[in-house]
Formats: structure tokens, sequence, C-alpha cells
């Protein structure tokens, strides 16, 4: 094993062996097994090294920054209208929670508040999207546990997610649907029917995806006691999201603090009880129940008026600095914008949720198998562009 | 020989005068940061005095700038004594133009149980260490080591203090402001990417 | 030699190996090799199609008509590339590995009986030969691990070869209880048989087939089987050490090209000899259903229709997409072959139904359909679950089955002596 070790160089000709130490630990009896950062399950270009005895896990290091594209900086040079596109790239599963939270930052930033008709279109909009976002990871998790059928299903039916973004915006994937002080696209004509069509099309699939895995017993034994997170340990690492709910902590932001016209929607959060993978499999199982629940209230009340606030063509927001932050898919997805009045930020900082739950996938694998390393990277949810941005 | 015809035009009398313009009214003063007080600023305003420079609100949202040097007490004292148990965010802002003080460095901290969110700001030179926050909260661990990555700001105490999102061993802190967005470091880039400085030419 | 090739068709009474006639023999081993490899192209067809048709999509649909033509692609494809040995690899191992497992996938089928006398040979020690044959196998998967020389390959033939380990013993405490079925036949004398031929026989005597003896207890002993087999061929869900997820394509991850379809077709021929090991030991082999409840010449004459009626009746699906294709001057070779292909199948059912064909190929088609029918379970399977964690798997493997089995075979025990038990026991009463 030694020799099969010492001929292999990483990309900055470190040896193997000397890789990424960290203060730890180092034993000649440890295999280090590396993963990716190409590799079918990682979810994007993300480099995970391990530090195994046998199969078991000792620890592991995340290497990440291969997607690093300096979204931070290219958000000093550009305007506020011209940095919104920017945003979507960032979690590219769910670019219009990421153009919510950054429009709403920025209307925080210039005291504005969009009329209520784009508050609704936005909730309806980002609950959708949430749907779509929930689909993808409910597909990729499966498959990288093993059910390749999932997969085709979830993505099958979030073609018609995708269709109805399409009408209303022009884009599927990377979508710009929002401005600042509202919406600029005003609905299509029938966007009210599309969306109750596809309401009614696709809660059976939601029970087509349950009947695959939730009580499949080779799922239930991959998934229940894999990759603990206890409530304390997600608060203490700054997790959140349907991790943070998985380990019991019923905490919400839509819930907590409602933006956009979620204050007057009427939706439970789900919650789990132990915070292992099969625990935040069901949270988000619910929440596309939950997420339908929204669109259907929203969709029967969409007020009249104006879509767009009255915001000035040259946006120059007053001096000063202004934390926002909503529930994307992912956790929470913050803004910190710093302005000096001039066109463009002086610090556009984005909290990506991804990152700060990454971190937690060393405590979370400790102990583990090999094979339930992959699945908790899956249960994780995370989205390179994000962790990189 | 003819003389140059004088031009033709009539002189424009110098006494018209444009119509006034009306008077533009002032803009209406944008919101500006009040004073923010209650009772833990209070305490800790009696225990360090001076080391708290400011408490204000903007926009709805509460800020404390500390001295560099306490900011790990008062870190401590939020997440102990006010319940602060949650970490949302540590980054930092450059101002070059600031002697003395060129890095504000900005801890989020958030409550579940007060569903508050409250920012802890500190200034610190370029050179100077903060120490770390990684025993008050673990997230910090990844946090701090951006804000290393992006500016150069060290956190002593750290466990791992190196580059996470740039490789190792890229020299420059990008999100100075004196880093332009053009830049790179160009010898990395030739020595593991193959791209000459010149850059890449077409055919490759 | 001349002697030995005429006249065995007419009066054939024992397989060609039990009788000593060894052109007729190597005749079946062509047959059978060339049947099997055209049925691993054909499952390599059925299974891409299976499966997209259970993940709502079409599969392969442009290489010939609804891609008849694909594995022909594949294989052509495979053929022609480049041959990569990894730089620290030991190239004599490497070489061997594929060849290995063909070679002991390829053996095994000699005792595989698709008629009384329709099998290459008939050892007395015939499913016993079979399993020590497959065994063998797990040797070339170790080979090939070891001698790619990187640590995926290495972990997953280490996997692979302990998983294919622990649950041949379950297989075999079921295929022992099986066996011991064959000794209850009346006129046999409480012996049993290893041979294939024979345990058909039995079944066939008995009246029943196994799996429906002393129901559930054949059920069981057939259930644990059919769920070891997966386990033996290294398919879903037990597919941990080809998992693409995890170890990129385990021990096979260096292989590409031809040695990589050697090793595709080693595991397809395997599939076919554990299938056909399940058919012949509880699904009676070549008889055809219900050879008790419904016995009679005349139901003889009814179920014999039935292979042929099944070929026509594909031939008639091929007409009806045929007649679906889309009028496309781009799609009419396409549209040609499949009508041609259509009419060339309803004439073999048609030929398959005449009496003289017929009496010769029932059995074989039969044989044929059951083992089919464990293929489609395994895409099925595939399509559907999971995949075991190692541990698990081995938890399944250890902890589940193999106590399950041992059970089942001490209650076929016991019932099987019970009229010898009850005479001793009441012997010792009187």
């Amino acid at each position: 094993m030694k020799e099969l070790l010492e001929n292999d160089r990483d990309f900055y000709g470190q040896e193997w062996n000397e890789v990424e130490k960290p203060s730890t630990y180092l034993d000649s009896n440890e295999l280090i097994l590396n993963m990716g950062p190409q590799h079918p399950s990682t979810h994007g270009v993300l480099r995970v090294i391990l530090k195994l005895d046998g199969e078991k896990v000792l620890g592991t290091e995340c290497v990440i920054g291969y997607l690093h594209r300096g979204v931070e900086k290219i958000g000093e040079h550009r305007t506020y209208t011209q940095f919104a596109p920017y945003v979507d790239r960032m979690d590219y599963v769910a670019a219009i929670s990421n153009g919510l939270g950054y429009c709403q930052a920025v209307e925080t930033l210039i005291n504005v508040e969009a009329p209520p008709r784009a508050q609704y279109i936005r909730t309806i909009l980002t609950e959708l999207q949430r749907i779509a976002s929930h689909q993808v990871w409910l597909g990729t998790h499966a498959l990288d546990i093993g059910a390749m059928t999932p997969l085709f299903y979830t993505f099958r039916d979030r073609e018609e997610i995708l269709k109805v973004f399409e009408k209303y915006c022009g884009a599927r994937l990377t979508t710009h649907a929002f401005r600042i002080g509202g919406c600029q696209w005003e609905l299509y004509e029938g966007f009210e029917k599309d969306v109750k069509k596809l309401c009614d099309f696709i809660e059976p699939k939601f029970a087509e995806y349950e009947e695959l895995l939730t009580t499949n017993r080779i799922w239930v034994e991959r998934t229940k006691g894999v990759g603990i997170l206890n409530g304390d340990d997600c608060k203490a690492l700054g997790v959140t999201g349907p991790l943070l709910r998985a380990a019991g902590v019923k905490w919400d932001l839509r819930k907590a603090q409602p933006y956009a016209a979620y204050s007057k929607m009427d939706f439970e959060i789900p919650t789990g009880e132990n915070g292992d993978t099969y625990d935040r499999y069901m949270v988000r199982i619910k929440e596309l129940y939950q997420s339908l629940k929204i669109i259907r209230q929203a969709v029967d009340n969409i007020p009249d008026g104006p879509i767009m606030a009255k915001v000035p063509k040259v946006l120059k927001p007053p001096v000063g600095e202004i934390y926002h932050s909503i529930e994307a898919p992912k956790g929470e997805l913050g803004y910190f914008i710093v302005s000096d009045g001039s066109l463009q930020p002086y610090r556009m900082r984005i909290r990506p949720p991804s990152f700060v739950n990454l971190q937690a996938l060393d405590k979370m694998v400790r102990g583990l198998l090999v094979a339930d390393v992959v699945a908790v990277i899956g249960t994780l949810d995370i989205v390179l562009g994000e962790v990189d941005r | 020989m003819a003389a140059a015809p004088v031009a033709s035009k009539p002189a424009v009398p110098a006494s018209a005068a444009a119509p006034a313009k009306p008077a533009i009214p002032p803009k209406p003063a944008g919101p500006t940061p009040q004073p923010w007080d209650n009772e833990f600023i209070h305490r800790l305003k009696k225990v360090y005095g001076s080391g708290i420079r400011e408490a204000s609100t903007y926009l709805g949202q509460n800020y404390v700038v500390v001295d560099f040097s306490i900011v790990d007490e008062i870190l401590s004292a939020y997440r102990d004594d006010e319940g602060f148990d949650y970490l949302v965010d540590l980054t930092a802002v450059h101002y070059p133009k600031r002697e003395k003080a060129e890095f504000d460095v900005v801890y989020v901290l958030y409550s579940f149980a007060k569903n508050t969110r409250v920012r802890v700001k500190t200034q610190i030179a370029d050179g100077a260490t903060l120490p770390t926050a990684v025993d008050i909260w673990p997230t910090a661990d990844w946090l701090e080591r951006e804000v290393f990555d992006m500016f150069g700001i060290r956190f002593e105490g750290h466990p791992d203090m190196k580059r996470i999102l740039l490789p190792d061993g890229w020299v420059g802190h990008p999100l100075r402001k004196e880093y332009s967005i053009l830049q790179q470091d160009k010898e990395w880039v030739q020595i593991n990417l193959g791209i000459p400085p010149s850059g890449i030419e077409s055919g490759q | 030699m001349l002697n030995q090739l005429t006249g065995y068709l007419s009066n054939q009474t024992e397989t060609p190996g039990a009788a000593g006639n060894y052109v007729w023999a190597l005749i079946y081993i062509l047959i059978v090799f060339a049947g099997v490899s055209f049925f691993v192209m054909l499952m390599n067809w059925v299974e891409r199609k299976a499966l997209a048709h259970f993940q709502i999509r079409l599969g392969p649909m442009r290489v010939g008509p609804h891609g008849l033509l694909q594995p022909i692609a594949d294989a052509v494809k495979l053929l022609t590339k480049e041959d990569i040995i990894p730089d620290g690899a030991d190239k004599a191992i490497f070489w061997m590995a594929p060849v290995w497992v063909v070679l002991t996938g390829f053996t095994t089928l000699i005792v595989v009986p698709f008629g009384p006398t329709q099998a290459v040979t008939d050892m007395n020690i015939g499913i016993l030969f079979m399993l020590g044959v497959s065994s063998l196998g797990v040797l070339g998967i170790i080979m090939a691990g070891w001698a790619s020389n990187s640590h995926y390959p290495l972990m997953g033939s280490l996997r692979s070869s302990a998983q294919m380990v622990s649950y041949e013993v379950a297989m075999g405490l079921a295929i022992v209880s099986a066996i011991m079925m064959t000794s209850f036949t009346s006129g046999w004398d409480g012996a049993g048989t290893l041979s294939m031929v024979k345990i058909v026989e039995a079944q066939r005597i008995q009246g029943t087939w196994f799996v429906f003896k002393f129901f559930p207890l054949g059920f069981i002993a057939f259930a644990i089987f059919a769920v070891a087999m997966i386990a033996e061929t290294n398919r879903a869900p037990f597919d941990l050490p080809e998992a693409e997820s995890e170890l990129v394509a385990g021990f096979h991850t260096e292989y590409s090209g031809l040695r990589w379809s050697l090793f595709m077709l080693a595991e397809y021929a395997g599939m076919f000899a554990v299938s056909s090991i399940a058919a012949t030991l509880w699904l009676g082999g070549w008889l055809r259903p219900f050879p008790n409840w419904l016995a009679g010449s005349r139901w003889d004459l009814t179920f014999s229709l039935v292979p042929g009626i099944l070929v026509i009746l594909v031939g008639v699906a091929a007409f009806y997409n045929a007649v679906r294709m889309p009028k496309h001057p781009a799609l009419r070779p396409q549209t040609i072959g499949l009508w041609a292909l259509g009419v060339a199948i309803v004439m073999i059912g048609a030929m398959m139904l005449a009496p003289a064909v017929r009496v010769r190929i029932v059995d074989a088609s039969w044989f044929v359909m059951k083992v089919g029918f464990f293929m489609y379970l395994y895409i099925w399977y595939r399509a559907t679950f999971p995949r075991y964690r190692f541990d698990q798997l081995m938890k399944v493997g250890w902890k589940v089955l193999l106590p399950l089995a041992l059970g089942v075979l001490v209650v076929t025990g016991v019932i099987g002596l019970a009229p010898e038990l009850k005479d001793w026991l009441l012997k010792g009463a009187r």
C-alpha cells in the first residue's frame, strides 16, 4: 500500500502523505483516500480527503474553492442593478431564492418595500423554486445511495416547474426573475391556471417518491442513524435549514422573521427528532407538501396593483450597511451590503448556507463508513456555486 | 482683396437672460444611525467604558462597535449572558483610507430565544491580529479562514489558519481595495496552469 | 466418429456427454456458447430498455429500430477501444483476470439442462460442479482488483470477494434443502441426487415443483436462494463493489475496451448460470407449469403451444411498433428492418408450433422462459432498490439468510424423515 501511495503526487506537487496535515492526527495505519474534485457524487467540484482506518472514517478535510469566481469582488465593481444576475449563479439550483434575498437586501438598504402584488408573485415563484430545488436534492441523493429511479422521476416533474419559470421570465435555471423594488414582469395570461394545474399534477408525484423510498427497508437502513447532528451542535456550527429542523429545532426564517408574503400564509414547519439522514429526508419531503400549501393559498389571493415600487433609476443608497437574510431551500442565505453612497456597493458579502453547512461534514462523518460519507454529503444539500462563490 | 464680411449673425444680446430655473428642493434627509441602548449595552458600557465605541441602530438593525482588544470578551458575553448562540456571519470590510484602522471586522450574531440579530464590529489596523472566535462558536472556523484568505487578517488561536477558497500558494488578498479586479497571481497561474503571463494565445 | 454424428438425434436417451458422444457434446458446447452469448447481447438491450422504461424514458432508439442493434454498436465500440493498462499494473495478472472470470462463468454452463437429454453433459455431481466452478470465479475478481494497482479497484475487489463468499454459504444451504427434497421421490429409496437432470426428474415424478413442495418450506428456500444469487452476481441491491457513486466502478475501474466487455460477459453469464440453478432446483427446470394438477395429454398439448404463441406475439408486437414508426425518410431503414424482424419472428414462432419442431424445443423453451423471468427480476430490482452498505450486506448474508437457511434445512430433513421417524418412535413405544 505504501508503494501505491508513494507514486501519487497531488496537483500541487505535494506527496499524498503530506497533504493537508491537520494538527490533530496522522498515523501510519491510516489510509488517505481522496474523493474528487471529479467524482460522481460530490455534487460539484468538491474535494474530500478522508482519513480511513480500514473502512471507518477517522476524519475528513474538505478542500473547496474550485468554483471560486470572485463574486464578492465583482459586486464591488458593478452597480446594484447590474449585480443581480450574478447572484443567480451562486446557488444555481435555486436561483430565484438568491434573487429574492438580494433584491430584498437592497430594498432594505434603500428603505423601500415592494408592493403587495409583487410580494405575492415573489412568494409563489420562490416556493416553486423550493420544490424544484428539493427535487434536485432528492434525485441526486437517492442516486448516491443507489436508487437510480427517483432521479428520473424528480427531474421529469421539475420540468413542469421550469416550464412555468420559462413562461414567466424566459429562463429556466438562472432566472433573474425579480428586480430591486418588485418584479419586472407582470404575470402572464393564464399564470394562475398553470400554477394550479401544476400543483394538482405534482402532488401525487410526491407520493410516488415516498412510495419508492420512505418505507423501503434498504433506504431506511442506509439513512437511519447516519450523520447525526443534534440541535446544539447545529446551533454551534451555524447549520441552518432542513438540517437544523431535522434536529428538532423548529426554526424557519419564514416564520421567525417573515418577509415577502409569508406572514399572510398558513403553513407548518416540519421537524425531525434525531437529526439523522432519514429525518432530513422526511423534513424535506414534508417541506415539499408545505410549499404546495403556500402556493395554493397565494395563487388564489394575488392582490391587484403595481408590481414595482418607486425606485430611482440611478440607485445610490445612502451610506450605511445592512444585513438581510432569507430562508433559502438550503438554509439561511444572508446578504451583508455596505454602501458608501455611490453607485456600486462598497462591500457585497454573501453568507452562503452551503458554506457554513459544509463545515459540519467533519463532525457528521466521524466513525461512519466510506459509503456513508457519500450519503452525508448528499444530505447536506450543498451546491458548490454557493460554497465557493 | 475683399474684406471678410463680418458675420451677419446678429449678436446675442448679453443682457438676454435665460429664464430662471425653478429651485431644486433639497433632498429629504436619508436615514441616519440612531443611538441604541438597552440594559446589556448599559452594563457593557459600565464595565468597558470607552471600549464600547458606539452602539447604534440603522434601518432597524442594531450594531455595536467595540475596541479590538476586548472583542473576544464582548463576544463571549454575548453568547453566555445574552444567549446569542448562533454566529451568523463573520466578515471584514477594507477601508484603506482610514489610518490605523483599515479593516472593519463584522460579527453578525443571532439569538434563537430572542429572535433578534446584533452586529458586533471592531476596527483593526493592517497587519494586526484578532483572537479567534472558534472557541466561542465553532462556526467561525471556515468563516475566519475566508477572512484571512480574502483580506489577510490573521486570527490567533485558530486551529488551521490557511487559505480556503484560493489555492494554498496564492500571493495576495483579493478583497483588499488595492487588489485590482483584473489582477491575479500570475506566477501561480503560470506554474500550475501553464498559462504564461501574456495570457492564453488563441489556438492553444 | 461418423457413427457418433449420425443417428444421435433420433434415439436420444441421454445427454451427449453422458453417452460418450464427443462430437455432439462439442456441437452442444458450441450451441450453448453461441446461445448464451446471443442471450447476453439480448439481455444488454433488454436491460437498457426495461431500465429506461422504469425511469420514464425510452432508452436506445436510434441504432436500429428501437435500439435493437445497440448491443452490436456497443460491441464494436468496445472492441475498437484503446487497450489501456495502468502504469504499475502487473501485466500478466491484469490480462488473466477477465479471462479467468469468463472461463469459470462459461464452464458452469455445461451441466445446465435445457431438457432431459439436452445438456452438454449430465454429471452426477452437477450442482456441486456448478457451485464449485462459480466459486473459482471469485479469484478472477481478486486478481482484477490487485493487478490494477490503484485504491478503488482494490477496495472493490476485496469487498466483492467477501460478499460472494458469504452469500455462497446461504446459497449452498438452500441448495442442500432442495437436494434433500429430491430424496423424497417414491421409487428412489430415499436417495437424493446432485445431478441436474435427475433433480428435474424428481420434480416430475413427485408431480410438483419444489418451490411449492411442503409449502411454504420450499418457497422459503427458493426465496433465500433468490436473494443470495443476486449478491453472488454483484447486482443491485448488492452491487456496492461496482457502485458508481462510491468507487467509480469497483474492481473493473481500470479495465477498458475488450477486457471490460469480458467482465460484462462474465457477469451476465453468471446471472444466467445462477438463474438456471434456481429454475432447475425450484421451478421445475424444463417442466411445464402444473404438471400434476392439469395433467393429461390435452393439457400437454396446450402448454406445448405456449412458447410458439409467445414468440408469435413478440412478432406481432414488432409489427405494432413498425406501424407506429414515424413516416420520415430518415427512418425508412429502421421501419423496413422492424417489419422484416417482425416477419422473421412470426415465421420462427410458426415453425415452433409445427409438431415436429414443437416436440423437440418445448423443454428448452420453458427453461429459457423461466430463466428470462429471473432476468427480468434482476432488472426490476436494479431500477427500484437503493444499494446496501457493505456491512449491512454482510449482516444480511450472515445473520439473516444463514440462520434461515439452516432452519429450512433442518425442518426439511425432519419432515422428510417423518414416516421413518414415526415408525421409529412407535417402535420404541410398543
